[in-house]
């Protein structure tokens, strides 16, 4: 049985409609991951998931259950968010930021218990911040402050993660150990995950399928090699981009393209380029 | 007289000092860390109280009240010991009790101010938030409506709640609400409200608002115990429910967004907790006057000290605040003696390089 599963999904924030008609559904322990270009509803699809934003049409099914009989507490026992950022306008520390992911499990007047911190101590572990646990936020690097975000995610103990471009503001080393931690805890603790990312070839490594979204349209899913294919990057982007084979990997592998000739020229006005 | 100024103060930094350090062990908020800070808090609070009861104009102080202790457990005459007894319960008490609850008011808004708006410069003063009450118990009492139970301070309540709407409705654009528009516009308010005071106390006529200048300034000396019952009680109330709010009062600090995520009712949340800030500040503000800087200068402190975990600010908050008013308070009454300052004079002068010393630093 699927864990998400969302029927012909229609949002608006009283206009145009940002989502239309989106349906599909994502298996227990899947990676999937939401492409496409700016403004066509890749966040607005994450908030919509995560219960943030009520659509006008449609059903998001988790686990079954209906959405819109879920309360926000419920909802947050079985989905986590790990945001783009988080800038803290109050020195909080790590520990106290990863404990806040118990929330959803405690009462109104309850404060933390042992479980609590055994939780929170083990989602540090797992992501490598223990030794971070008494500094405060702010004086974390931008690749510190993601992993406490994904610690905090898993202190929530969720079915499902959904990652909202969390890598926007990571350099590629620290993308690629972001990706890498995630992808393990996706395979350790067939954990769910849902990733908007703008970047293709992140995703085609990492994801086992992928959406691409089109004007708020699912223009297509499915396996990385099937989605990330030159025509459909192209009519989606409409940019120029060359697809080939990742060597190591065999994923799909995207290649941008300048309409401007460098050195030797390119494939598109190699022919009408000056000859110098 | 000089060391009595000094007796507060460092009765008051020694203590804190000693529950601070004591505490630097843990830095989890549990509750028992929370009992045993406020414990603490509570005993400089309770000592301040004593000192301060001690300090006046007039000589009353550790001398006679031994003599009096002694002669009643000779069972002596105490009728000798009226006039110090009138001073010590009847005059200097009361005063220090409603001082005491006035601080912890302000000083426990402010922190739920801070925190709702995201912005550690907030206080229901410079907001303009205590302006607005002012304006609202002022027209209370011009149009009548005082004499309705609860009317001045429910129009005193009213007055916070618009100016909060107000406040956050100039500076907040589109989605963003920045810190330093959001401080433009309560110093406009409130420029605006002191203008309005100033109007409406030079033409009335009404002899109880002639004499009610302190609404610009803050003054506690009309400390009477209908006032200490009904500021005490309604700050019980606003305290419970912003304590209980408290844990998500963090969540909302992290960022709105990442608070729904984690299973917050944001919406409802800001609403009670605005409302309970409204509440406690209106009515102090009702009976007090525009006392500033005090809903600032305390939740800072305690959140350098303590951490910005609010389950243990809000308390350590409102009981050292009322601390600080109390010593504040018996310095305006006794600094100039026989003459007495308001109040806030003494909490702006302390408040104001303070707010000037945040500005700079801009990192909390």
């Amino acid at each position: 049985m699927s864990i998400i599963k969302l029927e012909r999904i229609g949002f608006t924030y009283n206009g145009g409609w940002v989502l239309k008609n989106v349906s599909f559904e994502v298996a227990r322990g899947e990676f999937m991951g939401i492409l496409g270009p700016n403004g066509s509803g890749k966040t607005t699809l994450l908030n919509v998931i995560d219960g943030i934003l009520i659509p006008q049409e449609g059903e998001i099914w988790v686990n079954g259950t209906s959405c819109r009989k879920l309360k926000r507490g419920d909802l947050a026992k079985s989905i986590a968010v790990v945001p783009q950022e988080s800038l803290m306008i109050f020195p909080f520390t790590v520990q106290e930021i990863v404990l806040m992911g118990r929330a959803p499990h405690l009462g109104t007047w309850r404060f933390e218990g042992e479980t609590d911190f055994r939780i929170a101590h083990q989602a540090m572990e797992m992501t490598d911040t223990l030794s971070l646990m008494n500094r405060s936020m702010n004086a974390l690097s931008a690749g510190e402050r993601q992993r406490v975000l994904i610690a905090r995610a898993l202190a929530q103990q969720p079915q499902i993660m959904l990652l909202d471009e969390p890598t926007a503001f990571l350099d590629i080393r620290h993308q690629v150990e972001f990706f890498d931690l995630i992808k393990a805890l996706n395979k350790s603790q067939a954990l769910t995950v849902i990733g908007v990312t703008h970047d293709i070839n992140l995703a085609s490594l990492y994801c086992d399928r992928i959406i691409l979204l089109r004007n708020g349209n699912v223009h297509s899913i499915g396996r990385p090699e099937e989605v990330i294919a030159e025509a459909n990057i192209k009519e989606v982007y409409e940019t120029e981009v060359t697809v080939d084979r990742n060597p190591l990997t065999g994923q799909p592998r995207v290649t941008l393209l300048s309409s401007y000739p460098s050195e030797g020229g390119n494939r598109f006005n190699s022919g009408a380029a000056p000859q110098l | 007289m000089l060391k009595y100024f000094f007796l507060p103060f460092f009765i008051l930094s020694s203590i804190y000092v000693l529950a601070i350090t004591s505490d630097m062990a843990d830095k989890i908020v549990t509750f028992s860390r929370v009992m045993r800070v406020s414990l603490c808090l509570l005993t400089v609070f309770i000592v301040i109280s004593i000192v301060s009861l001690l300090v006046g104009s007039s000589q009353v102080g550790m001398g006679s009240l031994f003599k009096a202790l002694l002669a009643m457990m000779k069972g002596e005459d105490l009728s000798l010991f009226t006039t110090e007894k009138t001073i010590l319960f009847s005059i200097r008490l009361p005063r220090i009790i409603f001082a005491g609850i006035v601080g912890a008011s302000l000083s426990a808004a402010g922190v739920v101010f801070q925190g709702l708006l995201r912005n550690p410069l907030a206080d229901p003063y410079i907001l303009g938030i205590s302006g607005g009450s002012a304006v609202g118990a002022i027209v209370a009492i011009m149009t009548g409506i005082s004499l309705i139970p609860f009317g001045v301070p429910g129009l005193a309540v009213s007055g916070a709640l618009i100016t909060i709407v107000l406040v956050y409705g100039i500076a907040r654009t589109k989605k963003e609400l920045h810190s330093t528009t959001l401080l433009l516009a309560g110093v406009i308010v409130n420029a605006f409200f002191s203008a309005v005071i100033m109007l409406l106390i030079s033409t009335t006529n009404n002899q109880e608002l002639r004499s009610a200048i302190f609404w610009l300034m803050g003054d506690l000396s009309l400390a009477e115990w209908n006032e200490i019952m009904l500021t005490g009680s309604f700050l019980v109330i606003g305290f419970m429910i912003m304590y209980s709010y408290s844990r998500h009062l963090n969540l909302i600090v992290t960022g709105e967004e990442t608070a729904m995520q984690l299973g917050v009712n944001v919406e409802r949340t800001k609403k009670i907790l605005l409302l309970a800030a409204s509440l406690v500040t209106g009515v102090a503000v009702s009976v007090s006057g525009t006392i500033g800087f005090v809903g600032l200068i305390i939740p800072h402190m305690m959140r350098m000290l303590l951490g910005s975990d609010h389950r243990l600010l809000l308390p350590s908050s409102a009981l050292f605040g009322g601390s600080f008013l109390i010593v504040a308070d018996t310095l305006a009454r006794t600094i100039t003696a026989p003459a007495e300052l308001p109040v806030g004079v003494i909490t702006a002068m302390c408040g104001a390089p303070y707010f000037v010393f945040l500005l700079r630093r801009r990192t909390v």
